[in-house]
């Protein structure tokens, strides 16, 4: 999901391994299994503190650089109505990410690091946002399958066990709900407009569902670090567990609008009550997650550019603030 | 690292009259106005609120969670504090 | 067709749609991640603003046209915004700087225009105000915070303001639409919002240390329809999807 970035790094050293037996450690899973919420300032695995912050920081910059693929289209919305929908979703995720990287902070890490670590590429974020919307019809399928694909990943998160981001996450649901469905109204439109605007909607559908499956992340056999994150309740469901619900939604919606769903190998079986859908292309996951997506170089740069633009605009601020407190020290002292 | 943070704040929303400010996330902001309107900005955008405090989050002092069993756990056994530990014959009204 | 009233509508609308549109494009793109939602915001107002005056300005046409037609199928020669509007974002400086002089006249002017004859009219102005005076509040702190911060952002701050004093003098104009409408009761004369806007872009800037420009020669136009080379370009991002598919239903 926006956080698949956790699930690939085999080997990797900096999530420390704790002695499980140790008391502090049963104490901390015998609150985690009762329910319990996990605050800033309670006493917490290394490894914990660690997953949560790159977890959380990753949602937060897909939320980020999830403003750029949709934001392409703001300029470009084809009526008032949709201009304004558009503008205020992209905000959103700009709201979310926020809220997020507040999250992150009460872990003892700063925004200004976690940015940094975006910026140097240290950081991953959702392979999703590093394809391109080249039509009006994309913003369409990323509202629809996107943000839906989300939804079902975010709404497990709202009973995540560490309080902040779980309390981040509601407030995030809350507002997510309009995303999809505007998302899906411009599918409808479009798939019952004119014979170009039904090729823009089919296209985009072809360009955007397997993407949209891969965002899950990898199967659960290949998933690393998922069983400690189920334990601490961190993560709360797996990955194919999630796709499946995420397909079995899908396919009618697709069909309500006429639309065909790019996959030859996908079926019904009323055994299993399931769609029974085609192999994911992994290679192609793993390749966008190595920074060879269509889009990664531009995204970053975009980012890095606002960034490096908007650093006398910060510097301005803080050094006006600092001025401020020292008149006002100033006065005071002179007052006396 | 590239850049100095801009200020933390926490935020509180009254999120309607009568009701206590409640603490909802946090921005950062250069100075205490900016930090009323980017509190405003990110945290009513749906109508939540009708009034905003902000408060440098340097400036919160919090009860130490290694305190807890001492400072609120020896509040459990005071329950004569409730009204429910009194008998009241049902038979007396209004109290 | 009261043509007076609808151009007069016409000019309102456009200004704010395409302030609105100039903000938009700081979307992800702006200094700090709270800015980017607190511009939005403002472009939000605008374009909500826009969509009313327009909106309205289609009734009063009665040609069946909306909105949305005003907004996307009309060309430079028919657009009225204010030309201070339509210049491009350049640098954060730049857009807040127009934004502040903007505002600083909207607050003005639709304090004015809140007292219409016509109770559309003042309507819309007196929700309008509302909206303006939270932007002006914004902008002015803003402009203080760039002009008063370092050397760097006061040299832009203080280039931003020279370059768009110009562009100002619009906002008074007084031509033959706008006095047939101040004798009907419907609009105020413009010229008479001058005293105000400038004692309080005259505070705003003495607190932001910078200086106020002498009143040279004024730019003018845009409420005409003669408009500079930027607003074509934004026009044929704006419109591309309605004029590219006619007659089709987003």
């Amino acid at each position: 999901m926006y956080t698949q970035g956790l699930n690939i790094e085999a080997g990797d050293k900096s999530i420390p391994l704790e002695d499980r037996n140790s008391a502090l450690m049963q104490r901390f899973q015998s609150r985690i299994d009762a329910e319990e919420k996990v605050e800033p300032t309670d006493w917490m695995p290394e490894g914990y503190r660690k997953t949560l912050i790159r977890q959380i920081s990753q949602h937060a910059h897909s939320e980020i650089v999830g403003m750029l693929p949709e934001g392409n289209w703001i300029t470009r919305a084809p009526s008032l109505r949709r201009k304004m929908i558009l503008l205020a979703k992209v905000q959103d995720e700009g709201g979310h990410g926020l809220y997020l990287y507040s999250a992150a902070e009460t872990l003892g890490i700063s925004r200004a690091e976690l940015i940094d670590q975006l910026l140097t590429g240290k950081a991953k974020y959702s392979s999703i946002f590093n394809y391109p919307t080249p039509t009006w019809a994309d913003v369409g399928a990323i509202g629809w399958l996107v943000d839906g694909a989300a939804i079902m990943n975010q709404v497990p998160l709202c009973r995540c066990s560490y309080g902040p981001y779980a309390r981040a996450m509601i407030r995030v649901c809350k507002e997510e709900s309009f995303h999809q469905r505007q998302g899906y109204e411009i599918m409808i439109a479009l798939s019952q407009g004119t014979a170009e605007q039904k090729r823009m909607a089919q296209e985009a559908l072809n360009r955007w569902w397997w993407p949209s499956l891969m965002m899950f992340g990898p199967s659960d056999a290949a998933s690393l670090h998922s069983s400690q994150n189920m334990a601490w309740k961190i993560k709360r469901v797996s990955n194919d567990e999630l796709r499946q619900k995420f397909v079995d939604v899908t396919v009618p919606q697709a069909e309500f609008l006429g639309l065909t769903v790019p996959d030859p190998d996908l079926r019904w079986n009323g055994e299993t009550g399931h769609y029974e859908f085609g192999e994911i292309d992994w290679t192609e996951f793993n390749q966008v997650l190595a920074g060879n997506g269509p889009c990664n170089r531009d995204r970053m740069k975009k980012r890095r550019k606002a960034h490096d633009d908007g650093a006398w605009v910060r510097e301005a601020a803080l050094a006006h603030a600092e001025k401020r407190r020292a008149r006002q020290a100033m006065t005071a002292a002179a007052a006396e | 690292m590239s850049q100095r943070d801009w200020p933390l704040y926490e935020v509180f929303v009254r999120a309607r009259n009568g009701m206590s400010h409640r603490h909802v996330g946090s921005v950062h902001a250069a100075d205490p106005a900016m930090a009323v309107e980017m509190a405003r900005d990110v945290y009513t955008r749906r109508s939540e609120g009708v009034s905003l405090w902000v408060v440098p989050s340097a400036a919160i002092i919090a009860s130490d969670p290694r305190d807890k069993d001492v400072m609120f756990e020896t509040m459990g056994d005071k329950i004569y504090r409730h009204p429910t530990f009194y008998d009241i014959p049902a038979d007396v009204k209004n109290i | 067709m009261d043509q007076g009233l609808f151009s007069y509508l016409l000019r309102q609308g456009d200004s704010c749609l395409i302030l609105g549109h100039r903000l938009s494009e700081w979307c992800g793109h702006a200094p700090q991640l709270e800015l980017d939602i607190a511009l939005a915001n403002i472009a939000l107002d605008l374009t909500g603003q826009a969509d009313a005056f327009l909106g309205l300005a289609a009734e009063v046409e009665g040609q069946g046209r909306d909105a949305d037609a005003l907004a996307f199928h009309r060309d430079v020669l028919d657009y009225r915004n204010l030309l201070l509007v339509e210049l491009p974002n350049e640098d954060f400086g730049l857009t807040i700087a127009r934004q502040f002089l903007f505002d600083a006249w909207q607050v003005e002017f639709y304090g004015a225009l809140a007292r219409s004859s016509d109770q559309r009219v003042a309507a819309l102005a007196a929700k309008g105000l509302r909206e303006a005076t939270y932007h002006e509040r914004f902008s002015g702190e803003w402009l203080v915070r760039l002009g008063d911060g370092t050397d760097e952002s006061h040299a832009r701050a203080q280039a931003a303001i020279d370059e768009l004093w110009t562009y100002t003098g619009e906002m008074f104009e007084c031509d033959a639409l706008v006095a047939g409408l101040v004798e009907r009761g419907i609009a105020p004369d413009h010229r008479g919002l001058k005293a105000a806007w400038d004692a309080r872009v005259a505070d705003v800037l003495a607190e932001a240390t910078l200086r106020r420009p002498a009143d040279g020669w004024m730019q003018s136009g845009g409420l005409k329809g003669r408009h500079g080379e930027a607003l074509g370009h934004l026009l044929a991002e704006m419109q591309f999807l309605p004029r590219a598919y006619p007659g089709a239903r987003w």
